[in-house]
Formats: structure tokens, sequence, C-alpha cells
């Protein structure tokens, strides 16, 4: 207390070096050859590839870092929902994960045309005609590829559309100072968070959920927002790290806030998520009703039963036990090694989401639990178990892409938003 | 007539009457009150530099940064937690194992007995159905020993405290900051400290009586 400085008075610390940069261009490189690498082997039909696995592997990539820029994007408009003093010299950096919302739909366009094109149905099965049987039939009203296109546009209009508007006041504030664009923001924050809410949970149903489309959960949205809050708040940290090293932002982001940083990433990131995980899980397992176990047994009853247990302990678990305390969180390179692992269980996570496929029919005729895990392990029951390495460049594309994103709108906009009202608040914010 | 005993023996007429010597009464403590945190702050430090232990400062508000001032050490209170909700997660698991999946018998005051009862299929040892219920157990003891260490730890409830009887501390509620020594701190001198306390510029001191 009185140490702190009151203001920030933009300097080089401030902005995005020739460093950032330079990341920036790399990471394009390494986007653009990965998904491009990764298209060879899968149409080329190299390593076991087929156009089939590319575009399930693609949605995986994809939700992967939709999930972190959907997580950023909840974190900022949380904290202008709360009138947050303490992350106003953080909230920037948020806003420019969030910022890649802006662009983030053309990644989308290719199952857009692939949709429209008819061939929607390599990934959703729902909508190839073949698959069609009276349990499908009965959810056409919804599952259609008409209205999953329009709601697909409106996802994309309302993530674009909240993106540029916190992104764009902020920054705009920047110049002009003026605490209205607080006080305006704080106003319509709670209409784009019912509009995030609705998009990111249909979202979820559409892309994700429909990949099985006789099998449903209400709780599959929330599910995928508490995966967004775990990536994002463990990319955050990451993030912070590499801006730090540079000798940017010293002052702005304090142990206060890395302390701060490691509690979300640690209540709702990892506890969140595993309590929402396992209510998902408890109540199918207690029901044990055959429509709802499939998805499950599919996932811990066979080859990607080692993945649902690396989930338990690597990305609930551990990182749990060793977030307990503050002194992790207030130890930079602790938080940031815990943070680069949570990445990559959140990876892990998504991919078991999108990747296993439900065999139905063998899960019908199977006669017990060991029959079916012996038949899947055996491979003679398909549950979708190929990792190819089309999988992995295509993460790290998608990655680059990201990344690159990021140090665009940086190099567009300083690290920090200097002249919002609350700074001083955050500058001298203690957690004790 | 009965003799009285020594110590209520009236004075005689014409007996001199020693008085005690002129030692000041050390009292329970000695109070210093500042008028802002800057004050308070930096009469903590000075306070900790001359290695008191038995002392401590009131303020209207949390000052942040006093704790180091004072020097306290870091408190124990989250291991004290952390038993408490392991101990709630085990009993948790344990009582769900004794009373579903198995069937032997203790004595504890009365005869328990297991009972291994197999419900709608599931495996006697079932443990996504358990997690709930050590779930809500180490919840229930961390939350419930967090508060019960907390109060043992401030030596809580207190319902008299020496300092509660000079009128001035009301205003440690206030806008203005105590600073307390208590007269059983091994460095306490009633006339030293008490020039220590005027050296840090208090707005008035007081001796606090027990």
């Amino acid at each position: 207390m009185g140490h702190a400085p009151k203001s920030i008075t933009l300097g080089e610390e401030h902005r995005a070096g020739p460093e950032i940069r330079s990341i920036g261009s790399k990471a394009c490189v390494v986007g653009v050859s990965g998904v491009a690498l990764a298209a060879i082997l899968s149409f080329g039909g190299y390593m076991g590839g087929s156009a089939e696995h590319f575009f399930r592997s693609y949605l995986f990539a994809f939700l992967t870092i939709l999930t972190i820029c959907l997580g950023s994007l909840f974190f900022v408009m949380i904290q202008h929902a709360t009138a947050a003093g303490w992350s106003a010299s953080i909230r920037r950096l948020a806003e420019h994960v969030a910022s890649n919302l802006q662009w983030i739909w053309v990644l989308f366009v290719p199952f857009m045309l692939m949709v429209l094109a008819g061939e929607g149905g390599q990934v959703w099965h729902w909508m190839d005609p073949a698959h069609v049987d009276p349990i499908i039939e009965g959810k056409s009203g919804f599952l259609n590829v008409p209205f999953w296109s329009v709601r697909a546009v409106i996802y994309f209009v309302v993530f674009f559309a909240a993106s540029k508007f916190f992104v764009g006041t902020s920054v705009a504030q920047d110049a002009s100072g003026d605490p209205q664009l607080t006080l305006k923001m704080q106003k319509w924050v709670p209409v784009f968070i019912v509009l995030f809410a609705l998009s990111l949970t249909f979202a979820a149903f559409d892309w994700a959920m429909s990949l099985e489309a006789h099998w449903f959960s209400t709780m599959f949205g929330v599910n995928l927002l508490a995966m967004s809050f775990c990536g994002f708040f463990s990319w955050f940290c990451v993030m912070t790290f590499v801006v730090q090293r540079q000798g940017k932002m010293l002052n702005e982001v304090t142990k206060e806030h890395w302390q701060d940083m490691g509690k979300l990433l640690f209540g709702l990131g990892i506890v969140f998520h595993a309590y929402i995980g396992f209510s998902q899980y408890m109540l199918i397992w207690y029901a044990n009703i055959p429509e709802e176990t499939t998805w499950y047994l599919a996932r811990v009853a066979g080859p990607w039963a080692p993945w649902m247990w690396f989930l338990v302990f690597g990305h609930f678990f551990i990182p749990f036990v060793l977030l307990l305390t503050k002194h992790t969180k207030r130890c930079k390179p602790v938080m940031t090694a815990i943070a680069v692992w949570m990445v990559l269980a959140h990876a892990v996570d998504v991919y078991l989401l999108i990747m296993p496929t439900v065999p139905a029919e063998a899960l019908a005729n199977a006669s017990d639990w060991a029959d079916f895990a012996a038949g899947a392990r055996a491979g003679d029951i398909d549950v979708g178990y190929q990792p190819q390495l089309t999988d992995l460049l295509l993460l790290i594309g998608f990655f680059g892409f990201f990344v690159s994103g990021i140090c665009r709108s940086m190099t567009k906009a300083p690290l920090v938003a200097a002249r919002d009202p609350r700074i001083s608040e955050a500058l001298a914010f203690e957690n004790m | 007539m009965t003799t009285l005993p020594d110590f209520i023996q009236p004075v005689t007429e014409g007996e001199t009457v020693t008085e005690a010597p002129a030692v000041e009464k050390a009292g329970w403590g000695l109070m210093a009150e500042f008028e802002n945190p800057a004050q308070i702050m930096a009469a903590a430090k000075s306070a900790r530099d001359q290695g008191f232990r038995w002392w401590d400062t009131h303020t209207p508000y949390p000052v942040h940064g006093l704790d180091k001032a004072m020097g306290i050490k870091p408190t124990i209170l989250p291991l004290l937690v952390l038993g408490g909700g392991a101990t709630g997660l085990l009993s948790g698991f344990m009582l769900q194992w004794f009373t579903n999946a198995t069937s032997f018998d203790f004595w504890a005051l009365v005869p328990i007995r297991g009972y291994d009862f197999l419900i709608s299929g599931k495996p006697l040892l079932s443990t996504p159905a358990w997690i709930p219920v050590m779930f809500e157990l180490t919840i229930l003891l961390s939350a419930v020993g967090c508060v019960t260490w907390l109060l043992i730890l401030c030596g809580l409830p207190q319902l008299y405290h020496p300092t509660l009887r000079s009128p001035r501390f009301a205003r440690a509620t206030d806008d203005r900051f105590f600073l307390v020594i208590e007269s059983k701190d091994p460095k306490f001198h009633p006339e030293r400290t008490k020039a220590f306390l005027e050296s840090l510029n208090p707005m008035s001191i007081e001796t606090l009586e027990d």
C-alpha cells in the first residue's frame, strides 16, 4: 500500500515489441504448415489418414481453441458485470484473446460448405440420410441442416458482436479515457451474458453433442463452459508469463493478480469442471439407462479408458492438490508449468469429447461389460480409437492461428487498458 | 475480646504509616493512540524491531501490509483446514464402505454391524455413488473446522479485554489506530516502554488496568 503507482503512462513496457511480432508471424507459418501437412496426410491417405478422420480431427482442434476464446470472452464479461476493480490491469490481455472471436468463424467455413454441399454426414451422422432412424427423425425439428446452419451463423454473430463490443469499447477508452464507456459496457453486459450462454450451450449441442445424435445430456452446455474456463485460465497464465518474460507488464500484473488467476483456474477450471463432469457421469451411471450409458461406455470400457483415467488424475486430482496452496499460485514459474500442463489436459479433454464414437449395435449385442471392453480393446468393436499424427498437426496448426491472432491484436492495441477508471484499484490490489 | 489478625488491625493514633514506594504501577499494559494508518504502520515496525512479543494493534479496518509490519508469522490455519477436509473425505468413505459394503461387526458402545446390500445392481463398493457424501463431508468438516480452529487460535470467545475499559478505545472501531504492549512481555518496562511509545509520537498514551 502506498507504493503502487496510481495510474499508467503508456510506455514501451505496455506495447507489443518485435518479439511478439516475430512470435505472431512464426505462429502463422506453423498454423498454415500444420494444417497443410495434416490435409496432405489425410486426403493423400498416408499413415491411415482419411477425409472423415480429418474433419473429425478438425472439429477437435477447432473446439480446443474456440473454448479458450469463449472462456476469455466470459472472463471479460464477468469483470464488467461485477464492476471488478482488481482485474482492470489484466483485462486487456484477456481481451486480446477474445478478439480472436472476430475471425475464428473463418475456420468454421469448411464445415459450413461441407454441410451445405450435403456432405455433413461425414462428421455429424444425422445429416446423412442413410443414417436416419425413428429417433433421429423425431429430433428432426431441431436437427435439420437448414436450421443447424442458421444457428451456426447466429452463434458466430453473437461471438463476433460481443468480442467487437467489449474489446472495441475498451480500446476506444485508451484514446478518450471516458469513464462513460465503462458504464456503457456495464449496462449492456447482462444482455451479452444471456446471449453468450444460449449460444455456447446450443453450439455445444449442435457441434459436439449431435456427433452422437441418439445421446443427450442437458449438462452438456455447461460442461463446455467449464471446459472453456479451464482452457482459458490456464492459457491466461501461460500467455502472461510469455509477455512478462519480455520485460512487459511487470508492474501491472503482480503476484497478487497471479494468485487470483490461479484461484480462477483452480475454482472454475479445475473444481467446477470436475464437479460438472462428475455430475453428468454420476447421474448417467446411477440411472443406468442404455440409451444414456452408451456415450460413457464407449469412453470407459476399451481403449479410451486410460485417457479417461488421465483426465481424472491429470486434469483434476494432481492439479487440484498442487493448486490448493497459495504458494504455488504466487510462484510464477510453478504456476506457469501447471498452466502449460492444464492447456495440454484441456486439449485431451476436448479430444475425448469429440473423437470417440459410440458403436450402438455392438453395445446392444454385447453380453456384458467385459465382453464389450475386450472387443473394443481388440479392435473388433469400433469406438473411434485411432489417434493419428493428423490430430496433433491440426492441434498445433490451430494453436498457430490462435497465437498469431493474439499477437496481431497485441500489435494493434496496448497490453493494458491504461485509462480504465478502475486502474488505480487494480494496481494497488492486494489479496492479504 | 477476639483478636483481629494483623492485617486488619486499625492504625492507632500516633503511629506513622509508611507509604508504598513510588514505583509506577505497570498495570496490564500500555496503549498508544494514532491518527492514521501510516503512523500505525511505522509504530508497528518500530515495536517489531524492538523485539516485543506480547503486543497488538487495533484498527477500524484491515490495513494492508500491517501483518508484515508487525512481523506476524503465517498462520497454520490452512493446514488445519486441510486436515479437516481430509478427515471428512476419509470418514465419508469409511462410513459408506462399512455400512454398505461390509458385513463384519464391532463394538462401539453398542455392537454395530455393516450391511452389505446390493442396490440397483451396483457393485457393493460403488465409489461414484459415494462421492457426493464424501464431497459434502469434506466441505462440512473443512468449513466447521476452519471456524472452530479460527476461534481457538484467536482465543475466542473472550468476554472481557482490558482495552475495553478505556473510553478512548471505542474509537478503534471508528477512526483511531491503537498499539498495545502488554506488561507480561519480557521486554516490558514501565518507564522505558512508555518512553519508547512516546518516541513514536502518539496522540495519547494510557496505562491499561486489568
